[in-house]
């Protein structure tokens, strides 16, 4: 049996790991190995608390039930999962750890010897962390259910917009404090209850409304920004029990959530606070049919998948930009094979990533390592931007937005200031699209137009299989 | 055979024989043909118009276009008349009176032929007076591509007339060094011959009073020779002159420079509706390597080279300078098909009913500035084009925010400082909260504050370091690490004995739920971190 003394410090062993951890993620090498710092971390972690003087003979048996049905769920799931699913395995894990949080936080508060020692300004401020945490938790776990929906497609990925939706918003918050309010002054647990179901519900229709009004593409933000309230759920967590493991944990993620929401806002040139209160897709609900003069004109000049492989197999230096529609055609496999192919030739493939590429973060670089594409050929839309114009050919692969010249030239367009990918300046471009859609911030892409622009329609994979058997002949 | 028709059917195009010496193109080829009966039209085409590009009477018959024999037949029955030069004082006389010309016209160096096209109430678009900066016109236009022809054979004159190889090459019989190849003038022309003379083999550099133009020579595998002047330029009031003074200076030494270095000059220098500027004098040709050659694509407008012979290719001082005025036509066929296709792409936009009847729109910013004269009245100059000017200059800060390198860096993002202001609000703003938090709460809550804001910065620091391409992996580890949640669960799910009235089995139900959630979190998150780490690989 563990002491009180010595359960702390593994819980300060297992922050440690748990830094380490996220330090080992700074490169390939080292990430693998980071992973198991973070392993490790959590089993010290539990093992002490386990073993801790909180949990008595009577709880291992549920402890160990538990563990193994989940456990068993997890290793499950994390086998099955196809790579081009993994946004929506984030986002279903996000809502799992918001609605233990919001578990945890009731028990909490149904539990007398909880809050047995607080009194005066210590009891209001256990109070308020029991709400503010079951409040976050709540947010989290809706959000994210909705944004599992969405990912998967099983919720339509245009985004919902009530009218009035700010006003919605501000409504709940009133009422949410205003129940607040009535919570703390509550003298008995039944007493406390109503309030805090009330906003629970109203947590809940919160964290839905907040996800319905977001757009399909919209979604690496939204993912990595419902990755930052689970961190923040945790922290809440740990003020609640008095756990600083918790919240330094709960910190650690709510940063790197919020960090790479920070970092996708920026790659679409959007405001990181207008994400964070979750009133997002107002800028781009509406995209201005009427942005008048920039409306590109001209024509477009498709190419057959034998004139692509022609192409290709002329050309000395070749990038490929891949985007959403890679993945939702399944075709990175081929792209390896087309890649694999061009190598052995001696043609210089590289892999140009845009930040918001896909429907997460890093979505790309993972579906890319699937396909067994070496990462040092995958480079960062910085790292690469510079050398387009010494590139002989670039493929464009299920990409719209994050390739639009428009974002740099047109000063009106609702992508204006959005760093883009400058495939443009190659000597050719051939960009794979199904049909002449705009993307979704419903902007018409002037690089279709462009002389030294060629479109490939149809379906990824069934063009690239194409264009790989031309090649291979 | 009818000789004309009346408004509401369609209308005829009529393609003649070129007349002007040594013109070979024919201003539409076959493959055109079809497309232009596509769009509605019927075309006759003069009997033996394409026989010097090597298109034969029988191949425009067998895309549907009548063959009309003799120059006035054909000039009588065509409504719109295709021409690539501009139509001679004969051919003036069988212009039909209000009918429709499209050529080469060159308005400005032309004023007669101007007035003799009013004259017959013509409607006369001229393809040169193109407004060239409107990107939808780039299909329409025919300098462009006449001019990449030219470039191509400009170096295949001059390949032809060289003595050597172009590229290097090492062979039994000895070592070859590669040619040296100085281009001026890095235009349309200039770039084709950058990118052929580089296709041969050759080092090539150019040379363009345009600094801009640095990264397509480059692109296409020249070097881009500058002209040293800014030292001497650094004048006072005086700037543009002195400027261009000691810049023409710079130039001339520069090309002096290149004269004696390299093998083969080709220069495209020219200055609308000037003769050309003489950019190599006759003493830079007499410090030339014997054998070595000077294309001058300029020759028409009297030649960059004081020793040029328009038209002809002449021996000076061992060097041989081409001065032919009639590269297009020397690639007849290429130049042809290009043409006509730009003429094709010009009637799309003419006659988008696509009924075979063209409407010359004056709305429309192209088709108002290809048209110099319209129904007897001179529209040349065109007014300003409707294009907002404001864009270009707009375009250059919308770029700048996206030109600056992005977050990926130790401790933050923005590469700028944040304005000194708003950094003193945001320090007033954390100052006044956490004396709001040190003056009411207690010091065990305040113990807990100060691990999680330590805590928040650490994990500022680190996660900035992660790769982006490792964001993916980051957010399932995060996820995973995040499940540490179910020490919450853990510490609650037993029963506490002796405490009175705590629902024990309520708590162990919910706690329990908790402890599964979170355990699927736990071993889904590191396994499926697992899993995609495993597959990065060199």
């Amino acid at each position: 049996m563990f002491t009180s003394e010595l359960a702390t410090v593994s819980y300060i062993g297992a922050t440690i790991l748990f830094i380490l951890s996220l330090g080992g993620l700074s490169n390939q090498e080292t990430a693998l190995r980071g992973n198991l710092y973070g392993m490790v971390g959590m089993t010290i972690a539990v093992l002490a608390t386990v073993f801790g003087p909180q949990v008595t003979g009577a709880g291992i048996p549920w402890i160990i039930g538990a563990m193994v049905i989940g456990g068993s769920i997890g290793l499950y799931a994390a086998k099955t999962v196809q790579m081009t699913q993994m946004p929506e395995l984030v986002a279903l894990m996000h809502s799992m750890v918001g609605l233990a949080a919001m578990l945890v936080g009731f028990s909490t508060f149904i539990d007398p010897e909880a809050s047995k020692g607080f009194v005066g300004a210590a009891k209001s401020i256990h109070e308020m962390e029991i709400y503010i945490g079951i409040l976050i938790g709540a947010v989290t776990f809706s959000g994210s259910i909705v944004a599992f929906g969405k990912l998967s497609g099983r919720i339509g990925g245009n985004p919902l917009l009530l009218p009035a939706r700010h006003w919605l918003n501000l409504v709940g918050l009133l009422v949410v404090i205003w129940f607040g309010r009535e919570f703390m002054n509550a003298h008995t647990i039944e007493e406390g209850m109503m309030p805090l179901i009330v906003m629970t519900v109203i947590a809940l229709l919160f964290g839905i409304h907040m996800v319905m009004a977001i757009g399909g593409a919209d979604m690496p933000v939204v993912v990595s920004m419902l990755n930052s309230y689970s961190g923040w759920a945790a922290a809440a967590t740990g003020f609640m029990l008095s756990n600083d493991l918790l919240i330094v944990t709960g910190a650690l993620v709510g940063s790197s959530g919020a960090i790479l929401s920070y970092i996708m806002c920026k790659a679409m040139a959007r405001s990181f606070i207008s994400v964070i209160a979750g009133g997002f897709g107002t800028a781009s609900a509406a995209p201005a049919p009427a942005s008048g003069p920039a409306q590109p004109a001209g024509e477009v000049f498709p190419i057959l998948a034998a004139e692509t492989a022609e192409l290709m197999r002329e050309a000395k230096s070749v990038i490929i930009v891949p985007g959403y529609g890679m993945a939702v055609a399944q075709a990175q496999h081929t792209v390896y094979e087309i890649t694999r192919l061009l190598r052995e030739k001696g043609v210089n493939v590289r892999f140009g990533i845009h930040p918001v590429a896909g429907r997460m973060p890093g979505h790309m670089n993972v579906l890319l390592a699937e396909a067994k594409v070496p990462y040092d050929i995958v480079f960062e839309m910085d790292e690469l931007n510079d050398d387009f114009p010494k590139t002989d050919l670039v493929m464009v692969i299920g990409a719209n937005d994050i390739v639009n010249p428009g974002a740099q030239d047109d000063p009106n367009s609702p992508i204006a200031g959005m760093p883009v990918l400058e495939v443009w300046k190659a000597k050719t471009s051939i960009v794979m699209k199904r049909s002449m859609a705009s993307g979704y911030a419903g902007v018409d892409n002037p690089l279709f137009y462009k002389d030294n622009n060629r479109m490939l329609f149809g379906d990824a994979k069934k063009m690239l299989d194409e264009v790989l058997t031309v090649l291979k002949a | 055979m009818e000789t004309g028709v009346s408004a509401g059917t369609a209308q005829r195009i009529g393609v003649p024989r070129e007349t002007f010496p040594l013109e070979k193109r024919v201003a539409t080829v076959p493959d055109v043909v079809e497309k232009l009966i596509k769009l509605g039209f019927k075309v006759a085409i003069e009997s033996g118009a394409g026989d010097a590009a090597n298109f034969s009477d029988d191949s425009y018959r067998a895309v549907g276009a009548e063959v009309i024999e003799g120059a006035a037949a054909l000039w009588a029955a065509s409504d719109i008349v295709f021409k690539v030069r501009g139509p001679s004082a004969e051919e003036m006389g069988l212009l039909r009176e209000g009918g429709t010309l499209i050529s080469f016209i060159w308005p400005a160096q032309n004023p007669e032929l101007m007035q003799q096209l009013t004259a017959k109430k013509a409607t006369v678009l001229a393809i040169d007076a193109l407004p060239r900066m409107l990107s939808r016109a780039q299909k329409m236009d025919a300098l462009t591509s006449q001019a990449g022809v030219t470039g191509y054979r400009a170096v295949i004159e001059a390949a032809n007339a060289f003595g050597r190889f172009f590229n290097g090459q090492i062979t039994a019989a000895g070592k070859v060094p590669p040619a040296k190849v100085f281009i001026a003038g890095a235009g349309v022309a200039g770039l084709a011959a950058i990118g052929t003379a580089a296709g041969l083999g050759a080092i090539v550099r150019a040379n363009d009073t345009r600094a801009e133009v640095a990264d397509q020579v480059t692109s296409l595998g020249g070097d881009f020779v500058k002209v040293d002047y800014e030292e001497e330029g650094g004048g006072g009031g005086g700037y543009a002159k002195v400027m261009s003074e000691g810049f023409q200076k710079a130039q001339r030494e520069m090309y002096a420079k290149q004269a004696k270095e390299v093998d083969i000059i080709i220069t495209t220098a020219l200055i609308p509706g000037k003769p050309a500027p003489k950019l190599i004098t006759a003493e830079m040709v007499m410090s030339m390597k014997p054998g070595s050659v000077i294309v001058d694509m300029a020759a028409e407008q009297g030649g960059n080279c004081e020793l040029t012979v328009p038209g002809e290719a002449v021996v000076r001082h061992g060097v041989t300078i081409v001065g032919y005025t009639d590269l297009a036509s020397r690639l007849a066929k290429q130049s042809s098909t290009l043409y006509a296709t730009n003429l094709f792409r010009l009637t799309e936009e003419l006659c988008k009913t696509k009924d075979g009847i063209i409407n010359v729109n004056m709305e429309d910013d192209a088709i108002r500035g290809l048209t110099v004269t319209k129904e007897g009245s001179i529209t040349w100059p065109p007014p300003a084009p409707k294009l907002p000017p404001a864009a270009p200059a707009a375009a250059k800060p919308a770029a700048s925010p996206a030109a600056k390198k992005g977050g990926h860096g130790h401790g933050g993002g923005d590469s700028e400082p944040m304005a000194g202001s708003k950094l003193a609000i945001m320090f007033g703003v954390a100052a006044a909260l956490f004396w709001l938090i040190g003056k009411s709460a207690p010091p065990a809550f305040l113990s807990h504050f100060t691990v999680f804001v330590l805590a928040c910065f650490v994990g500022y620091m680190v996660v900035w370091n992660v790769k982006p391409a490792l964001h993916t992996p980051l957010m399932s580890v995060t996820n995973a690490i995040s499940s540490i949640i179910a020490i919450g669960a853990l510490v609650q799910i037993s029963p506490i004995a002796g405490a009175a009235n705590r629902p024990d089995s309520l708590i162990t139900w919910v706690a329990g739920a908790g402890i599964v959630l979170t355990a699927i979190n736990m071993f889904g998150g590191f396994a499926v971190t697992q899993r995609m780490l495993a597959m990065f690989r060199k």
